[in-house]
């Protein structure tokens, strides 16, 4: 292998490692509000993509990222206050048996709007063939927006935990619901919060994404395993660690088209949930006396 | 057992008998096909319904054991071995008349393993893959197991689809019968669908007698046990991580052979089998069914495959799969069949919380 | 050399030092009993006997057999039967099948028989019911046999975890506090059945918060605080321990 291609390894690999990391991310910011693990949170990803690909027929681009971050973030508060909000202490058996059965019925629904092709927004500048030279290695513009936009993302999701009252409301929240209630938060709105930025975030990576990997109504499992893997190699609820952890899997994804053919893609990244989940659930990164603590 | 139980199985046993002589009568027996299919499907749940609904531990993978026991069996009975046939190890097998010469749909020869041998090896290599995959897995709970049975499942999947000796995209056809005894023949054939009937529901009785009697035994106690409190059952010297991976596997080898049967009556497999979505309508309709409650799956799952099988679910088929199990786990998580069904739809009324279990 | 020894044991949860180089010595056919204010690490100390939490150091021996580290299934299985500070019965389960889980130890039958209900399976069941019935008889509980354990009295509850903890025909008895919550008359009842139980041979280790109680049915008692052992004597002795007396006085409410 040479050095060029050895670089195009690492670029397609943080491409997409870049994505799992925004899934993981979301189902993250789920996690840490309810203690709830959303199946669905892939579909949040496809129904950004194919909501822009729509939109864009009318609407410039931007424009239509935007609307159809905005709608999927709808989406996501609607399911919130439809489907478990309501709940009373539901088991987790049944919350796990919920989101699958939204994430079938998100997925159906979009079969039926949009069929089963494959579906693309243009490349936001130049086109599939245009590339930036950095440092000696040909880069693909989409690549530049999908990292920038996901740094950007992850910035500004930081500042919003940290300095915002929604965000510490939300913090408080996940730390110690009972608590938190006490001190005047209303822990249900926050949790809708959650979800309607979940789907928010989830969207928008669908669409920088999507015309590099394309969006097909049944890209969202694949997504969501490989976001949950990623989430677990972070430890459950660390969205900085996820970062780390999706770039590495991305990568680790990408040379295994070395050894295996490239349809045992996901065999490879499944593989790495298993044998984590089996030695070190709490993740690379997370305590193990943190993660024990935890109820599953 | 108790004789309560004893009674059921009667009329299960006289319903598939009323089943088939309706249809000889009125003329409809290509029912019978349907039914013989969601009778397979239903072996799958009575098997996932031992594990999730007595046991309490979830699986989002039981399509994948279907899978390995119908791609297993296909596999060997159709991979023609004459150009190995002078290497020591297929001269051996072909002495010890596990092979057999047959002829292809176009009269070509092939030399095969025979379906007997394949079905075994099929069911014993479900054994082997279950306890290597369930021995860590089922050390999870919650989330975890249900994000690693689906893990597995979705590694089933991808190598079904992806590997070409499988058939990839198209899976492996041209699978011959299985002739069971010189009378008895698992196959597709117009003149054998009535005897085809009772071989799927002779199963299905099987496994219902045998998972019952299970349920009300010393075992059955111990697996309710490790369901109901897991820390109480094992200091009364259940040793539960050998009790969820035993029935584990038991509900793969119901799963696999249920496999291996169906494809050698479709003649087939295809990956779909293997996917996440059959993995999901099984997991549904044990959920419909009430969770722990055998009879519950058995009725759900003939009931409901048999309506998917005859397409009245039309293009909405997934789609209904997902929606029973938004509905019933929002508003009825106990399961339509059930004695206090009453009582639970009561509860939804406004103002009057139901209760939830752990 | 006595039927359960404890050496040294210690036990640490983050910066909790639970157990503190605890050691004593139960002997057969005797009552010991486990006092100390709440946090004293009681519960963590009957965790570690049983195999639910393992040791960071230290012995257990039972039955002249080395049990630290082992499984809690593994300790049930030498002959060592508990019950829980805080009840663990098995819902969805009537009395008697909660106590027929009990008999499990006793039973041979593994998935294949119990599938195909070998006429040795039935047998072997029906003389676990039978048994279980007889406990149940013992401790004046036969007649809620068919009721849902959950739904029992909190009284009931308890006799029903102590009737499935028999079951398991155990060496050594380990109680977690069996009088919490019962009202005086429960408790008077319950003291009188744990000397009964003793007098059947079965060796007893109990954790109680009610002082009258234990003074009246131990042959020894220990004292524990912070962790630490403070006393290990026969009731009169402890009564008088000067250490035991400050703990207790000293506005711990136990
Ligand atoms: N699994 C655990 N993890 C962390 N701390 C624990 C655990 N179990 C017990 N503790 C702590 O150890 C101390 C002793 O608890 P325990 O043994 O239950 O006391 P007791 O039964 O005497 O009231 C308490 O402070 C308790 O919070
Ligand atoms: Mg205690």
């Amino acid at each position: 292998m040479n050095v060029d291609l050895f670089f195009q390894y690492i670029v397609a690999g943080i491409t997409y490692g870049t994505i799992y990391a925004v899934v993981a991310i979301g189902f993250n910011i789920i996690y840490n509000a309810t203690g709830i693990i959303n199946f669905a949170q892939g579909e949040f990803v496809m129904l950004g993509g194919m909501t822009a690909v729509s939109l864009h027929r009318f609407l410039p681009l931007p424009s239509a990222v935007l609307a159809a971050v905005l709608i999927t973030m709808i989406v996501g508060a609607l399911i919130e206050v439809l489907f478990i909000r309501w709940l009373h202490k539901p088991s987790v058996l049944r919350m796990i048996i919920i989101t699958i059965g939204l994430s079938i019925l998100i997925r159906e629904i979009a079969l039926h709007i949009w069929g089963e092709g494959v579906k693309a927004l243009p490349y936001f500048t130049g086109t599939s063939v245009s590339s930036i030279k950095l440092g000696g290695v040909f880069v693909s513009p989409q690549v530049i927006w999908v990292v920038g936009i996901s740094a950007v993302m992850v910035a500004l999701l930081s500042f919003f935990f940290n300095y915002t009252i929604a965000g510490r409301q939300m913090r408080a929240c996940s730390a110690n619901r009972e608590a938190a209630r006490l001190c005047g938060i209303n822990a249900k709105n926050m949790v809708t919060l959650s979800f309607a930025l979940s789907a928010a975030i989830g969207a928008l990576g669908g669409c920088i994404v999507s015309p590099i990997t394309y969006v097909q109504y049944d890209s969202g499992t694949p997504l969501a395993i490989k976001g949950f893997t990623v989430a677990i190699l972070g430890g459950l609820g660390n969205s900085f660690a996820a970062v780390a952890a999706g770039l590495l899997l991305g990568i680790l994804e990408s040379f295994s088209i070395w050894v295996m053919p490239a349809a045992y893609k996901d065999v490879i990244a499944i593989s790495i949930l298993l044998v984590i989940l089996f030695v070190r659930p709490s993740g690379l990164f997370g305590s193990r006396e943190a993660a024990s603590m935890k109820e599953f | 057992m108790r004789s309560s139980a004893h009674l059921a199985l009667f009329g299960l046993i006289a319903a598939v008998i009323a089943v088939q002589q309706i249809t000889a009568h009125t003329g409809s027996g290509y029912y019978l096909t349907q039914l013989t299919m969601s009778a397979y499907y239903s072996l799958v749940i009575v098997g996932l319904c031992l594990l999730m609904g007595y046991a309490g531990q979830i699986s989002l993978g039981h399509a994948g054991f279907f899978a390995i026991g119908g791609y297993i069996s296909a596999f060997l009975t159709t991979h023609d071995l004459t150009p190995l046939k002078d290497t020591v190890f297929v001269a051996f097998l072909n002495k010890t008349g596990i092979l057999w010469a047959r002829e292809d749909l176009y009269g070509g020869q092939l030399l095969t393993v025979q379906p007997w041998p394949a079905c075994i090896a099929a069911v014993l290599f479900t054994v082997v893959v279950a306890y290597i995959v369930g021995g860590p897995v089922l050390k999870l709970k919650g989330h975890y197991l249900a994000m690693a049975t689906l893990g597995f499942g979705t590694i089933v999947y991808r190598i079904a689809l992806g590997t070409t000796a499988l058939g990839a995209a198209d899976g492996l056809s041209d699978v011959p019968p299985f002739k069971l005894t010189p009378f008895l023949e698992v196959s597709g054939e117009m003149s054998a669908r009535v005897q085809n009937y009772y071989i799927a529901w002779g199963l299905v009785i099987l496994a219902v007698f045998l998972s019952l009697n299970l349920i009300h035994s010393r075992i059955g106690r111990a697996l309710r046990a490790i369901h109901a409190a897991q820390d109480a059952a094992d200091a009364m010297g259940i040793d539960t991580a050998k009790y969820k991976l035993n029935i584990f596997a038991l509900s793969a080898v119901f799963a696999s052979v249920a496999g291996v049967f169906l494809t050698h009556y479709n003649g087939g497999i295809g990956p779909s089998e293997a996917s996440i979505m059959k993995s999901v309508r099984y997991v549904a309709i044990v959920a419909v069914g009430g969770m722990a409650n055998l009879w519950g799956a058995l009725v759900m799952g003939t009931l409901l495959n048999f309506l998917s099988l005859r397409g009245y679910l039309g293009s909405y088929d997934d789609a209904v799969f997902g929606g029973i199990l938004i509905v019933i786990m929002l508003f009825i998580p106990r399961g339509l069949l059930h004695t206090d069904i009453l009582r639970d739809l009561r509860a939804l009324l406004p103002g009057k919380a139901g209760e939830e279990d752990a | 050399m006595a039927l359960l020894e404890v050496k040294d044991v210690r036990k640490r949860f983050g910066g909790l030092q639970a157990v503190d180089t605890v050691s004593f010595a139960v002997a057969e056919g005797t009552i010991k009993a486990l006092i100390g204010p709440n946090g004293a690490g009681k519960t963590t100390l009957f965790n570690l006997i049983s195999g639910f939490v393992s040791p960071d150091g230290g012995a257990i021996s039972f039955r002249e057999r080395q049990v630290q580290g082992l499984r809690p299934y593994q300790v049930a299985a030498a002959g060592m039967a508990r019950t829980f500070q805080h009840i663990r019965l098995f819902p969805k389960m009537s009395s008697l099948e909660n106590v027929m889980v009990g008999r499990h130890l006793h039973g041979r039958s593994g998935f294949l028989a119990s599938m195909l209900s070998l006429p040795r399976t039935r047998r072997e069941e029906l003389k676990a019911k039978d048994k279980a019935m007889e406990l149940m008889d013992f401790l004046g509980i036969a007649g809620l046999a068919g009721t849902e354990a959950t739904s029992l009295s909190y009284g009931q509850q308890r006799l029903v975890e102590l009737a499935r903890a028999l079951a398991c025909e155990p060496r050594l008895l380990l109680l977690d506090e069996p009088a919490a919550g019962l009202n005086m008359r429960e408790t008077a009842e319950m003291a009188s059945v744990i000397s009964k139980i003793r007098d059947m041979g079965i060796t007893i280790l109990i954790v109680e918060h009610d002082v009258s109680l234990v003074m009246n049915i131990s042959d020894e008692i220990i004292v524990l605080n912070y962790g630490r052992k403070v006393a290990d004597d026969v009731p009169l002795a402890i009564q008088k321990n000067e250490d035991v007396i400050r703990i207790y006085l000293g506005g711990d409410d136990a």
